[in-house]
């Protein structure tokens, strides 16, 4: 089956030429990127991180920025690899949104 | 604090970040959780983060229109950089970290353009960043197609007798675009010249004028 | 270090893209399965990235090709001119001698 990033060809309409400054938070996730893929530490190889996007369904794809799927796919390989697990991610996310509510 | 956290679950300003107007979306919490857990964990450091980023900044394609200029004036170095585009880049000082570049030129007789159908493989050490949208649905799937529709639609229309090639950043090589010089700029400098390159021209949608980009 | 495969094919040399649609993470895209083109260089043996994408090494390196490809070859109803071309990286294993 063609997978929905194989776009290739496809009929699609007119290029808008937009462009936005890269938020800090995007640059981060690109840092992420780079710092894991580097021969250092090699725990994400560039081909898992397209093979994590590559999985999302079609909708997410499209209504997915291009460094949220990016982030997505990062914490998908890190799991994959025993970097992280899921419970210490899930407990780690709950504590950075309450703190930014600014509850206890 | 904004109101809009309550209607989209974790949101909210938060005063540490400088993006702080903006909502705290999902993909920010997850990236700040990740962040935080790999530093915990001793992979890596703020300090890491920080300069990958300030080096992120620092690729700009400024630094490929000096590559371009150079190639312009300087005939054995463009030899060079056509047969090994990293190492003629490194000649100039850019770090080109693992990038395997291609450099294709056009000429009176071939314009090349670059697209990447399957993701968005783009130079990045040179260049930087790509714009957003090179990165869209419309142009990495038209280009491969229908290159001349695309092209006119950033105002490029090529003559017939001009060979349009595409090129597919599919696997190991990045691409960059040696344009052609435009005539009336023999008496210019190399510095003037790499004033003229702008970033579309050296992916191919455009083609260098007298005056800079913009202006 | 594992010895890379040895490239089979030559730049100018006729080859055709293998029509085959495997599930998983390839670098082949679907619009040049089965397209016939020729070799314009090759540009080294890297780690298979279908293996890669599972964390695997990869090895043996596959060579890796660019090959040009008429596009009125590619897309029949192509509105450029003849001479137009599309240039596109391919791993070894997706190409086919052409008799």
């Amino acid at each position: 089956m063609r997978s929905h990033h194989d776009m290739g060809g496809l009929p699609a309409g007119p290029v808008k030429r937009t462009e936005h400054d890269y938020a800090l938070w995007e640059k981060r996730v690109d840092a992420l990127m780079m710092l894991l893929s580097s021969p250092q530490r090699q725990l994400l190889k560039v081909d898992e991180l397209r093979r994590n996007i590559e999985a999302l369904g079609p909708q997410a794809y499209d209504a997915m920025g291009y460094y949220e799927r990016w982030m997505h796919a990062i914490c998908q390989t890190l799991i994959q690899r025993g970097v992280i697990t899921i419970d210490e991610l899930g407990r780690k996310m709950e504590e950075v949104a309450a703190a930014r509510r600014g509850a206890p | 604090m904004s109101h809009e956290h309550h209607a989209h679950g974790p949101g909210g300003a938060h005063e540490h970040l400088p993006d702080a107007e903006e909502r705290l979306g999902y993909y920010q919490t997850m990236e700040i959780a990740v962040r935080e857990l790999l530093i915990e964990k001793g992979i890596i450091t703020p300090a890491d983060v920080r300069m990958a980023v300030e080096a992120m900044d620092a690729r700009t394609p400024a630094q490929g229109a000096r590559v371009v200029a150079r190639a312009w004036t300087d005939p054995a170095y463009k030899a060079r950089l056509l047969a090994d585009g990293s190492a003629a880049c490194a000649e100039l000082g850019i770090d080109m970290g693992p990038t395997r570049l291609v450099v294709v030129e056009n000429t009176e007789r071939v314009h090349n353009m670059i697209v990447c159908t399957l993701c968005s493989c783009y130079p990045r050490f040179l260049l930087g960043l790509p714009p957003d949208w090179y990165k869209s649905r419309e142009y990495r799937s038209r280009a491969v197609r229908e290159p001349r529709a695309v092209l006119a639609e950033f105002g490029t229309v090529l003559p017939d007798d001009v060979e349009v090639r595409v090129h597919d950043s599919t696997a190991d090589m990045r691409y960059l675009v040696l344009p052609r010089r435009p005539a009336g700029t023999e008496n210019m400098d190399e510095a003037t010249l790499a004033s003229l390159v702008g970033r579309d021209a050296m992916i191919g949608v455009a083609l260098v004028e007298t005056k800079p980009p913009g202006s | 270090m594992t010895t890379p495969i040895a490239p089979r094919f030559t730049p100018g040399e006729r080859v055709r893209v293998r029509r085959a649609f495997p599930p998983g993470h390839v670098r082949t895209p679907w619009y040049i399965r089965g397209c016939e083109g020729h070799v314009e260089r090759l540009c080294g043996a890297f780690p298979n990235p279908e293996e890669l994408a599972y964390n695997r090494d990869g090895l043996p390196a596959q060579p890796l090709y660019r090959v040009r490809f008429r596009q009125r070859e590619v897309w029949p109803d192509y509105a450029g001119p003849g001479h137009d071309t599309i240039d596109v990286e391919i791993y070894q294993h997706w190409l086919e001698e052409v008799r």
